[in-house]
């Protein structure tokens, strides 16, 4: 290799550990993220407030609170001798689900067969309003199951769930990839631009241009530091999510790692496509942002299913490298699938690679003349 | 043999005629001014010489490369200083020295002496491992020239090289160029002030694109009948259809 190739490629390295901002966005971030998504943003519910009134105070009522309190998902913090006070107590934020049970609970139960309880949620957050009402829900069932013993139904269906590749539901197996993605996704097309335009706004660029180093080997030299500095991000997701957040990697590393590399080099041909067209350093910080950071979260799969969107939407999806590259970590990571199951994946992601820098590239030298 | 030779160069951007039919030869080791208004087409000439634009028409050398044909041999033959600061502020003078010099394929043992004996020549032998943004202008800008020559090109094209800088400092900048020149290196320099104009050996004045004076300073003194280049550039700007 020509040493102006490597003079170029260590000055990007010095650059980067250099400033500071460049460092904690490198390597902070990622940490940061996982962090937050691993103990403070779950969508999981714990320890939900509940508030009982009860107007039947009988036998079955009472066992029924006594075992809602015992759940880890609920937590009984008081009663109240009417519902009518509900709106007060959502509004002042005091619990998330109120249980009402009716008079002569226990009495309906025993001689009718038949009774009924009523569950009101504070449904401003409609999801965890769902996800209590279900789980409360199941706490009832269960009680139900408990008394069918002593008596038998004509017939039933027993439904039987199982949750395959992660029974236990732990949402870090969902974001794990989805953080992974969008990380490198930002990370890869902002670091890249923005190095390139910076030498663009300070004048160097045309230093560089005008030396013998071909524009191409400018180029790319730029983005091998980036290159580096996204495959350590991933190392440094990967060792968090496996010994701080205990999702274990079930397909081959060595797989994650190659695919991981084919990603991030999209994310930096998509960089290069960004430079060419900017010449501000914010601006082109704007675009990677803005531009990619809203597609790349709605469009990859990690916080809405593709499938819920309208046709238009599912077919737009398609071109955004982050859906595919989601589906490959998922597919590694959580189901431990081999490269056959994902080829389709990598065919895209390597076209999409090839395309935006062939389309970069042309743009780098119409810019020139 | 020149070091540089320019016939009928143009360059056009859609309607506009940057650099309209544009002649000179400069002899190697000359001096050669090259003044302009903002505007005048200067910058677009001298990227067409440098390799960055290619021309719409007309023909050219520079160090013997063809401009239409040859930019990658031109550009391993000529050294260039931007208007804009052509430093890295976040690496140290002695990095800076190295970066350049290995961006030109000076091999690795020659440039560590180059380097030594470069920052020795500059008195920066003190500051080697230190940051340049902490270093005052003057200084930069003379390592900032002192770098573009160190792989011994044959011309060096200078864009503005002196803006912003207190007159000791100029002075000494153009010591150096003086003593480049000596060497045998044809300097090109576009400037805006008119006292430097004075230093070269040949200056061109290009209005609206098209070169309208080139001459020594001497003759255009006396072509013109006034006392300084200022004059003369006045005289001639006065003309201009272009202005900013």
């Amino acid at each position: 290799m020509k040493s102006s190739f490597i003079a170029m490629v260590i000055k990007e390295f010095k650059h980067v550990i250099r400033d500071g901002r460049s460092l904690f966005f490198l390597l902070a971030q990622p940490v940061m993220m996982i962090l937050l998504f691993g103990f403070a943003l779950s969508n999981e519910v714990k320890e939900s407030k509940v508030i009982i009134v009860d107007h039947a105070h009988d036998l079955a009522s009472k066992g029924l609170i006594q075992r809602i309190d015992q759940n880890r998902y609920f937590h009984v913090i008081g009663s109240l001798s009417n519902e009518s006070e509900a709106k007060e107590i959502f509004e002042q934020g005091r619990a998330s689900l109120i249980i009402v049970f009716p008079e002569n609970f226990s009495d309906d139960l025993k001689h009718q067969y038949k009774s009924s309880v009523q569950l009101i949620a504070d449904a401003h957050d409609p999801n965890t309003a769902a996800i209590i009402t279900t789980y409360a829900s199941a706490v009832f069932r269960d009680f139900q199951n408990e008394q069918l013993g002593l008596l038998k139904m004509p017939y039933e269906i027993k439904v039987e769930t199982r949750m395959l590749y992660n029974p236990q539901l732990i949402s870090a197996y969902n974001f794990v990839p989805g953080v992974m993605t969008l990380i490198l996704m930002i990370l890869g097309a902002m670091m890249t631009s923005v190095a390139i335009v910076r030498e663009k706004e300070l004048g160097t660029m045309e230093v560089l241009l005008a030396s013998p180093m071909h524009p191409l080997q400018i180029v790319l030299s730029k983005a091998i530091p980036y290159l580096v500095l996204a495959f350590i991000t991933v190392i440094i997701i990967l060792v968090l999510s496996v010994f701080v957040l205990h999702v274990p990697i079930r397909g081959s590393l060595l797989l994650l790692l190659a695919e991981s590399l084919l990603f991030i080099s999209t994310t930096l041909a998509l960089g290069l496509l960004i430079s060419t067209i900017t010449e501000q350093q914010q601006v082109a910080m704007f675009i990677s942002l803005v531009g990619l950071m809203l597609p790349s979260l709605i469009f990859s799969g990690f916080m809405f299913p593709i499938e819920n969107m309208p046709l238009v939407l599912q077919i737009i999806s398609n071109v955004i490298p982050t859906k595919w590259y989601y589906n490959i970590v998922r597919a590694i990571m959580v189901k431990g699938l081999g490269f056959m199951s994902i080829w389709k994946e990598t065919v895209i992601l390597l076209g999409m690679t090839l395309v935006l820098l062939t389309v970069a590239i042309k743009k780098f030298k119409v810019h020139l003349s | 043999m020149n070091s540089i030779e320019v016939k009928d160069l143009t360059k056009k951007f859609g309607d506009f005629t940057a650099v309209d039919h544009i002649n000179f030869e400069i002899k190697q080791g000359e001096i050669f001014g090259f003044l302009g208004a903002n505007g005048a087409g200067k910058t677009t000439a001298m990227r067409m010489l440098i390799g960055l634009l290619t021309p719409t028409s007309g023909t050219g050398t520079v160090a013997g490369y063809d401009v239409n044909t040859q930019s990658e041999e031109i550009k391993k033959h000529i050294g260039y200083m931007s208007q804009k600061f052509s430093l890295y502020n976040n690496l140290t003078v002695k990095e800076n020295i190295r970066f350049y010099g290995g961006l030109y394929n000076i091999p690795g043992k020659e440039l560590k002496v180059k380097t030594d004996e470069l920052m020795a020549r500059l008195g920066l032998t003190d500051y080697a491992n230190k940051l340049l943004q902490g270093l005052p202008l003057g200084w930069k800008q003379k390592l900032a020239f002192s770098v573009a020559i160190q792989h011994k090109p044959k011309i060096v094209f200078l864009d503005e090289p002196t803006g912003g800088v207190d007159p000791v400092t100029r002075r000494q900048f153009w010591e150096m160029i003086y003593e480049a020149a000596n060497e045998g290196i044809t300097v090109f320099v576009t400037t805006h002030y008119m006292d430097e104009a004075e230093y070269c050996d040949r200056v061109s004045i290009m209005v609206d694109g098209k070169i309208a004076a080139l001459d020594t300073p001497a003759t255009l003194k006396k072509q013109f009948e006034t006392e300084n280049m200022d004059g003369v550039f006045r005289k001639l700007a006065r003309g201009a259809a272009r202005t900013e």
